[in-house]
């Protein structure tokens, strides 16, 4: 059975680019850190890579610190900046991330709220996802000294409206707050300027742009003071500690490259298939409702809640029929949860149990769409009979089938 | 057939769906998420649905190459089984919640979904048999009798059974099944076995209807009615318990006491001699059949612990599901809301409620 591969935003296909750097690398030994011979060609794969994927996305290349990827990015600036921000001024106790941050940003937050006394406070979303200004603008206004950070992602990774990042910017640099965002559905996707957005640190991830997972950075200003977490052997500036990867950072910038090689017609090119998707499963499916901004958007990012439906039904019902997806918020293994991205939109918690994620990227085609389109008609027929069927009111098995 | 193969974490419902596949049905396996704060780890043999259990169940979903999924029936779980036991308790009643989950969540609210979803059977890690017969399918005994489960299933319909798969039913031991798991490269063959109750991880029943019943403190009397103890709470009792009767005063003769009844709108447990607990006869409630409905008196055996031993009895279906049993051998302590089982020789042929005991 042939599958249609739409989670991207999950994880993307490696890029053949990607894997051609990496090969090329993997065999040869040197650690970067070391003076001989073998070690001054691994360093020079690694500097070349980040002279490259810094300079990609308006940074110096002194900016960029390499990471084992978005999460560990996050949780660096996060963490990061309030220890230091702490360590300067202890009045410092409010952090300001909004509603619809990636766990791997609300948690760290939480964590410092939990055990270091932070002040979390939870920015609104409007109905698209968009964060509040207002509301950002409101606390910035009462006693910004004692706000230790902004947190506000770049592109939403669940229904995949972008954030006014430059303006939360702004704000947060009139009152002297440094601002982190998390970029990482963003970077290879969207243009992304890290000197022009204004912000102070930026995550982004390898395996969402075609490179390999296990590998990201985390772009911060010039002069950003930032306690790490990792100790060690003082690679990057002592700002993250670890035997640095040729091979992870050679695949990084080759993803990366190929990802912006005629960006503005790729964006194109997947956000007309996007479209056509969103189209065809409204005209084949009553019910079916579009959430995230409709102008804002990641252009490969379709997703929508379909009513009286599971979205558990769903992907195993989609699965089934070769279309791989995902509900958009991720559950290891406990029992699943309405997403508190849409939950934060205002979404009700019984529209948000129906969501569906299709995240298109540079391998999606036009058969993948139709693929899609095919298969969620009777799936959404058949998870509607599933809902109806196991409610508590009113439970009754069909007669039993032969077998 | 197309097999959604409840998958638990354990050894025995590995093995299930493992011979599942190799029987060539195309099986599906599902965790049932139960629990809404799941713990992290699994602490030897107690509990059940932490994580680590539904990642076990993954694990082994991913060496059998089937998808696998995570359901929340946490839901239907708590108000069927949690709710119902601690309801049962607080009438005075000793309820199994392994039945309940089988009748309500494992064999409907699971198979309802998987029958909506495009499958034809419920595979899990019973043993016990489902054996062709002249009118259809029927439920029997393992064919090991050391591990039958049988009586945990008794609660199924016709309808349950014909959706109903247990791969296990034939296997000879359960140490031939780790075995096998072994042999299939399944991480969980040397995994404890599960005791207890499954939502008591810590196995103490008493304190777990504490925080949710209360304090209700009583009497424990003799059958003259004479104050014997107090206790905190008729819950903490089921009929034959001798031990943690908290009596002040030993018998007069000097022999031990036993819960003989539960009272527990006068909060008073009555105890008194063993041979007080004796039981010829039985009436019960909510009858449900595999079998066709027996008309008129039959002689049957009937078991009313999970591993208790089966006794002849005569059994009569009367009026509104109910069950009248006159026992030919007697029986002792069985408590109201305990299930009895109905067998005619392996073959399982409904069960019902204890309401009474004579």
């Amino acid at each position: 059975m042939r599958t249609a591969y739409l989670d991207h935003a999950s994880t993307a296909p490696t890029r053949p680019e990607a894997v051609a750097a990496w090969t090329e690398r993997a065999g040869l030994v040197g650690n970067p850190s070391s003076l001989h011979s073998a070690g001054r060609r691994a360093r020079s794969a690694v500097e070349e890579a980040r002279e490259e994927v810094a300079a990609a996305l308006g940074a110096r290349a002194g900016e960029l610190v390499w990471t084992s990827g978005g999460t560990e990015a996050d949780n660096l600036a996060v963490k990061g900046l309030w220890w230091a921000r702490r360590a300067q001024d202890p009045r410092r106790r409010r952090v300001l991330v909004s509603a619809a941050e990636h766990h791997a940003v609300l948690d760290p937050a939480e964590h410092l709220r939990e055990h270091e006394g932070a002040d979390v406070r939870l920015l609104p979303v409007d109905a698209a996802g968009r964060t509040d200004l207002d509301a950002l603008a409101a606390e910035l206004a009462q006693a910004p000294e004692e706000v230790a950070l902004v947190s506000v992602m770049w592109a939403n990774n669940e229904v995949g409206t972008v954030q006014p990042v430059a303006e939360v910017a702004a704000l947060a640099r009139a009152a002297g707050v440094p601002v982190h965002t998390d970029a990482v559905q963003a970077v290879g996707h969207l243009p992304v300027d890290f000197a022009a957005a204004g912000v102070d640190a930026l995550s982004l991830s390898a395996h969402k742009f075609g490179g390999p997972v296990g590998a990201g950075a985390l772009l911060l200003r010039r002069g950003t003071p930032l306690v790490p977490l990792l100790h060690g052997g003082g690679q990057e500036l002592g700002a993250r500690s670890g035997t640095l990867s040729a091979p992870a950072a050679a695949a990084t910038a080759a993803a990366l490259r190929a990802a912006l090689s005629g960006q503005d017609a790729e964006r194109e090119r997947v956000a007309g298939l996007r479209d056509r998707l969103l189209a065809g499963l409204a005209e084949r499916v009553d019910g079916v409702r579009v959430r995230g901004s409709l102008t804002d958007r990641l252009p490969g990012n379709a997703h929508v809640t379909i009513d009286g439906c599971e979205g558990d039904s769903l992907l195993y019902l989609l699965d089934a029929a070769g279309v791989e997806c995902s509900t958009g918020s991720a559950c290891q293994a406990g029992v699943p949860q309405p997403s508190h991205v849409l939950l934060a939109m205002g979404v009700p918690a019984e529209q948000a149990r129906g969501a569906l994620r299709f995240s298109l990227g540079w391998s999606s085609t036009q058969e993948d769409v139709d693929a899609a389109l095919a298969a969620v008609g009777p799936a959404v027929e058949r998870a509607r009979r599933a809902a109806a069927g196991s409610s508590r009111a009113g439970r009754r098995r069909p007669a039993a089938v032969a077998s | 057939m197309r097999v959604l193969a409840a998958m638990s974490g354990g050894v025995d419902s590995a093995v299930a769906a493992a011979r599942a596949v190799e029987a060539g049905h195309d099986v599906v396996g599902v965790h049932m998420a139960l629990n809404r704060s799941p713990g992290t780890l699994r602490t030897g043999s107690r509990g059940c649905c932490t994580i680590e259990d539904a990642l076990d169940a993954r694990r082994a979903a991913d060496l059998l190459g089937i998808p696998f999924y995570v359901w929340d029936l946490s839901e239907d779980f708590v108000a069927d089984v949690v709710e119902d036991f601690v309801a049962e308790y607080a009438a005075g009643r000793t309820p199994n919640p392994c039945v309940r989950c089988n009748e309500r969540i494992k064999f409907a609210a699971l198979l309802d979904k998987g029958i909506a979803l495009g499958f034809d059977a419920v595979c899990t890690g019973h043993y016990a048999r489902v054996l062709p017969g002249p009118r259809g399918p029927e439920l029997h005994r393992a064919a090991d009798d050391a591990k039958d489960q049988s009586y945990v299933l008794a609660v199924l319909d016709t309808d349950q059974v014909a959706h109903a798969m247990f791969p296990l039913g034939d296997a000879p031991s359960k140490e031939r099944v780790r075995a096998e798991a072994a042999a299939r490269g399944l991480p969980v063959a040397a995994k404890p076995d599960s005791h207890d109750i499954c939502f008591i991880p810590d196995g103490d029943t008493r304190g777990f209807l504490a925080d949710r019943l209360g304090e209700e403190p009583g009497q424990v009397v003799d059958a003259d009615g004479a104050v014997l103890g107090t206790h905190t709470g008729t819950y903490g009792f089921t009929v034959g318990q001798r031990r943690g009767l908290g009596l002040t005063r030993p018998a007069p003769d000097g022999r031990p006491r036993y819960v003989l009844s539960i009272e527990p709108v006068r909060r008073t447990v009555v105890v008194g001699p063993a041979e007080a607990l004796r039981v010829d006869g039985l009436s019960a409630t909510d009858a449900v059949w595999s079998a066709p409905r027996p008309a008129g008196p039959v002689e049957v055996h009937v078991q009313v612990r999970a591993h208790g031993e089966p006794v002849p009895a005569v059994v009569e279906a009367t009026a509104g599901d109910g069950l009248e049993v006159v026992l030919r051998s007697p029986l002792t302590g069985v408590a109201p809301g305990q299930t009895v089982a109905v067998y005619d020789g392996t073959r399982v042929l409904g069960s019902a409620t204890v309401s009474a005991t004579r």
